[in-house]
């Protein structure tokens, strides 16, 4: 780790006129940016973090909406979340263990937008809103490939609205090592229809996977997409899995996931 | 009945309260008064040249004290092996120098350049990226069939080329196994790889050097199992110290797996910068570190065939093997492919004709050594996974084919073709006890249920033999040990009779403060409480070889008895003295000299102060005092065996195994403490089933680490490893120490590999995938699915 300056603000306009200064980043949970800065990978001048605004922190129902603070932890939506809407709650009580739980935060998983990160999938999978310090953007708009978002710099996520479906799962297949997602499945059912994301398979990060929403639309079950298959194109491949075994494993997570959605 | 702190109480251990209270004392906790750190800046390469090496801007940075290359060690040796292989055609192996830092060349990522010593490990590290290193990349090779190529590059340019040896065992029964092959009913072969493996001990390697300028001497504080032979290799090979001016000590060091066997040279670089400094030099490796500079384990590639008569026995078995050796040999990496690997190639069985070929490769990676088993769990996997395939081949039962080739009960002494004798063993009885507890008959009713839930069950089994207690030293030095294998152990009886016990074994996780204290606290009959067993300071232990191969029971575990019983002999004279009779008609029991037939006594305490306080004492017959040492080197090795059955769980949609129950039914000879065995079983066969269904160590063709971290890495968690029946109650004690023990730390990584994929084909076969032959470990789901759907 290289020497930096740290701030922790308790106000969203002091953390954006923070984040302004030269070689300024955001520190949330610090769950990915901790390790690359030990690993000096990355090499921040100031890091300004975003867990001491209150504001930033809680979960909170607003009519058919579930609006969750950006520097919410992991193991507080998991938690808060399980009466409202029970398969996002279920979803973070499954991101990495007890600890990182415990630190890491909602908005540094989404800003981050790892291509096997949990969060994305529910994000996209119910086509939540982004909410930031200067605008809202809706989750179709704000994925835009692997660790990259439409996040300009220095702004910040402030709280994610999510839409609260009407039945909802996450089936997670784990990559053995870092117990992220090799391939893992969202499903929402909506009145207006069915989303369906995908995380951890795509060389382009989460994605919607638009057959199974059209058959899942008509019939919300599993053996609606039996036939269904996921091109291999475009899919990781490495140590864990081929392109071929990720796109296979598309078929089967959002399958159990509409299961587990009943 | 046992003395309830004596042999066979499940003594809990004492060495646990320190660990679990966060008390151990780790070599990382060492911090010595004006100490200095080091960063060694490694290659990011697998291959190149080193044009050029421009420190100057990082030695003008602040704090930072020297930058070294290797012109620094032109006067140092090289790190040495500590065993040379003989190839078949009698020729010794090809042998290159493993400098401390990079000369010339850099042949693995990881290979070390240049190390900046600083005041803090953070300015070492910045000036690390200061310095400037011209390296003319060249072509790496990776791939040990690649790397025996006439047109391969060259790891070492002096060398002939990659082939350190190419060994043939037992080359005199070459001809006669080629013609058993010609005449054989059956023939059914298999090609595998065992897959190169990390060892992540809790504790990265740590060392620490201290110089002594007024004494001349020095003391190198560091994580190793056997500090006596880091002096000997380091003060006699590389840095030219005499033992007496050179202290090593190997405090609590976080478990080491085989990975801190050797020796290393960032032990060598901070003994020698800390006199060059006159400060001491501190070096703590990262994980990452670790990951690409600590010995990696196995790495085998194989073809093995088996031939067998038309009543199916075995009639002979020839193995072809590339062995990695990595970049450099390290300590001990030429025995383990050979003489702990081709030895082992009877497994249980009665096959009369072996020949073992092993060719053993330089590539540009990190050096392979050994690893929990070391040789044997390789031998291990290749016969009882091609068992499996020939009863599946010829229709029979996989269990009953076994039984038809073991060696029975009443052939023990059991001389294998492959050197060495098999004292004692009942491999039936093990593989019966597995049977009955893994619950067979259960089986079909936990095979449908699973079906109904669209998984597939399968039960597999392997049966292992390994040979542990390292080792005769005659017999070791004949084989290539440049070190003699016996172990040593000084018994110190205080005045007031509570004893200090001083052992070459280190223990680094497997219980010896408490299991020593209970062979000498049964010996004598005193408490166990009153004896402290000490260990890893060369300083104040007798030369002993180290903790490795299961061994620490067998030899240093024998060597205290000795020296108990000469504790004893001597006490009983005093007693004799005390109690005006003859020694021979002194008994001790429970910790009372009686004189036999009559009701005088004295207490051990009475007996030992008269030691140290001679008053009533026979000066002219006996020295006072009461300390005793001795040494002992076995007469053969220890044949630990067991029968391991599995039983699994796999999802055919995902391809991923579920380990459902694990039964482990061993023989370890005599057992002193039930309870820890059971823990080094467990811990075992966490590795086992580490290596089998997750564990892999990847470089791509350009020789970068693609597992070179948790990331990618995957470490066996609580949840991978549920389910163990762990079972000891078959014992033949072995014949030939005087404790009866055979050793039981390794026989867990040993075994259970087979096992779980046996049982993970037997799944596949029962749900009629039958085109699948073999899987490749690690049985990760995709390799599973590809596999089924291939």
């Amino acid at each position: 780790m290289y020497n930096f300056d740290f701030v922790k603000p308790s106000s969203i306009a002091d953390a954006v006129a923070a984040l302004a200064g030269e070689d300024a980043q955001p520190l949330s949970g610090g769950q990915t940016l901790i390790p690359s800065m030990k690993a000096r990978l990355n090499a921040p001048g100031t890091l300004v973090s975003l867990t001491g605004i209150p504001e930033l922190v809680g979960v909170c129902r607003e009519g058919d909406m579930l609006v969750i603070g950006a520097a919410t932890t992991h193991a507080q939506v998991a938690r808060d979340a399980a009466a409202d809407f029970p398969g996002l709650a279920a979803l973070a009580g499954q991101i990495g263990d007890p600890a990182v739980r415990n630190r890491g935060t909602i908005g540094g998983s989404l800003a981050n937008n790892d291509p096997s990160a949990c969060y994305p999938a529910a994000a996209l999978g119910t086509g939540a809103t982004i909410v930031t310090d200067r605008r809202e953007i809706g989750a179709d708009d704000y994925f835009q490939g692997m660790f990259t978002t439409a996040l300009e710099e220095g702004e910040i996520i402030t709280a994610v609205r999510f839409p609260i479906p009407q039945a909802s799962a996450y089936a997670k297949f784990v990559q053995p090592a870092s117990r992220f997602a090799l391939t893992a499945a969202f499903v929402a059912r909506f009145e207006s229809g069915v989303r369906v994301a995908i995380t951890g398979a795509s060389e382009n990060g989460v994605f919607r996977w638009a057959e199974a929403e059209a058959a899942l639309s008509s019939d919300f079950s599993a053996d609606a997409i039996a036939g269904l298959a996921c091109s291999p194109d475009e899919m990781i491949a490495d140590l864990h899995g081929t392109a071929a075994y990720r796109a296979h494993l598309v078929g089967v997570m959002t399958r159990r996931a509409v299961a587990a959605a009943g | 009945m046992p003395k309830d702190d004596g042999i066979g109480a499940s003594v809990k251990r004492r060495e646990d309260t320190r660990f679990l209270t966060g008390n151990g004392k780790y070599t990382d906790d060492i911090n010595l008064r004006g100490q200095t750190y080091v960063h060694f800046l490694r290659s990011d390469v697998a291959h190149g040249r080193i044009k050029g090496i421009d420190a100057s801007a990082a030695e003008a940075m602040d704090g930072v004290l020297k930058v070294f290359t290797a012109a620094d060690f032109a006067s140092a040796g090289g790190i040495p092996c500590g065993w040379q292989v003989t190839d078949r055609f009698g020729n010794p192996m090809q042998e290159p120098k493993h400098p401390i830092l990079a000369e010339g060349k850099v042949r693995h990522v990881g290979d070390p350049i240049c190390a900046v010593v600083a005041e803090t490990y953070a300015q070492a590290r910045d000036a690390a990226e200061a310095i400037e290193v011209d390296i003319e990349e060249l072509e790496p090779v990776v791939d040990m069939v690649r790397a025996l190529e006439p047109d391969a590059p060259k790891v070492h340019d002096d060398l002939t080329s990659n082939l350190c040896y190419d060994w043939g065992f037992v080359e005199d029964n070459k001809a006669a196994v080629n013609e058993a092959f010609e005449k054989a009913a059956h023939v059914v072969s298999l090609e595998l790889t065992n897959n190169r493996l990390v060892a992540n001990p809790m504790e990265p390697r740590v060392a620490v050097g201290d110089y002594d300028p007024w004494g001349d001497s020095h003391t190198l504080y560091t994580t190793s199992q056997n500090p006596h032979v880091i002096r000997l290799l380091m003060g006699a090979f590389v840095l030219n110290i005499p033992e007496h001016k050179l202290r090593v000590v190997a405090p609590d060091v976080g478990g080491g797996f085989g990975s801190k066997i050797y020796h290393y040279a960032e032990e060598a670089f901070c003994t020698y910068a800390a006199k060059v400094l006159k400060r001491p030099v501190k070096w703590t490796s990262s994980r990452s570190e670790a990951f690409i500079s600590d010995a990696h384990g196995r790495d085998h590639k194989t073809k093995i065939e088996l031939a067998l008569d038309a009543d199916h026995n075995f009639i002979a078995l020839r193995t072809e093997t590339y062995a990695n050796m990595g970049a450099y040999l390290s300590t001990f990496a030429p025995s383990i492919p050979t003489w702990l690997h081709g030895t082992l190639m009877a497994g249980n069985y009665k096959t009369p004709l072996i020949y073992v070929n092993v060719k053993a490769v330089f590539t540009n990676t990190v050096p392979v050594d050994a690893y929990r088993g070391a040789g044997r769990p390789e031998a291990t996997f290749q016969i009882e996974r091609l068992v499996d395939k020939a009863a599946r081949e010829l229709g029979v039962d996989p269990i009953e084919l076994r039984r038809k080739n073991f060696i029975k009960p009443e052939e023990f002494p059991y001389q294998t073709p492959v050197a060495v004798v098999y004292d004692t063993g009942n491999y039936h009885a093990t593989l019966d006890k597995m049977l009955e507890l893994a619950d067979c008959a259960g089986f079909e009713a936990r095979r449908a249920e699973s079906a109904a839930r669209g998984k597939l069950r399968g039960f597999g089994i392997a049966h292992y033999i390994e040979a542990c207690g390292i080792a005769p030293s005659n017999l070791v030095g004949q084989l290539g040990a440049r070190a003699g294998l016996y172990e040593s152990a000084s018994v110190r009886v205080n005045a007031t009779g509570s004893i200090s016990v001083y052992t070459g074994s280190h223990s680094h996780g497997q219980g010896h403060e408490t299991t020593f204290a209970q062979v000498v606290a049964d010996m004598i009959g005193v408490d166990a409480n009153s004896i402290e067993i000490h260990h890893g300071d060369t300083s104040n232990t007798p030369m002993g070889m180290g903790t490795y191969g299961s061994r620490s029971l067998a030899v240093g575990g024998s060597a205290i008895v000795k020296a108990t019983n000469k504790v004893i002999d001597k006490a009983k004279k005093i007693a004799a003295h005390l109690l005006e009779a003859a020694p021979e008609d002194i008994e001790l029991k429970d910790g009372k000299f009686s004189v036999a037939g009559t009701d005088k006594s004295v207490d051990w305490s009475g007996v030992t102060l008269a030691a140290y306080v001679p008053h009533n004492y026979p000066l002219e017959d006996l020295e006072p005092g009461l300390e005793e040492t001795a040494f002992y080197d076995p007469s053969n090795f220890t044949y630990p065996s067991g029968a391991y059955g599995c039983e699994i769980e796999l999802d055919p949609e995902t391809g991923k195994i579920d380990i459902l129950r694990f039964i482990a039914a061993d023989d370890f000879g005599n057992i002193v403490n039930p309870m820890i065995v059971e823990g080094q079983v467990h811990g075992g066969l966490a590795q086992g089933i580490g290596q089998a269904l997750l564990e892999n160590c990847v470089y791509d063709d350009q020789g970068q680490l693609l597992s070179g971290s948790y990331m990618d890495y995957a470490m066996p968690r609580a949840d991978d490893v549920r389910g163990f029946t762990v079972d000891h109650s078959c014992i033949t004690p072995c014949t030939h120490n005087p404790l009866g023990v055979k050793g039981c730390g390794e026989a867990g990584a040993i075994g259970s590999p087979p096992a779980v994929v046996n049982a993970a084909i037997d799944a596949l076969h029962r749900a009629g995938h039958t085109h699948v032959k073999h899987i490749d470990m690690p049985l990760t789901p995709s390799r599973v699915w590809a596999a089924m759907n291939g």
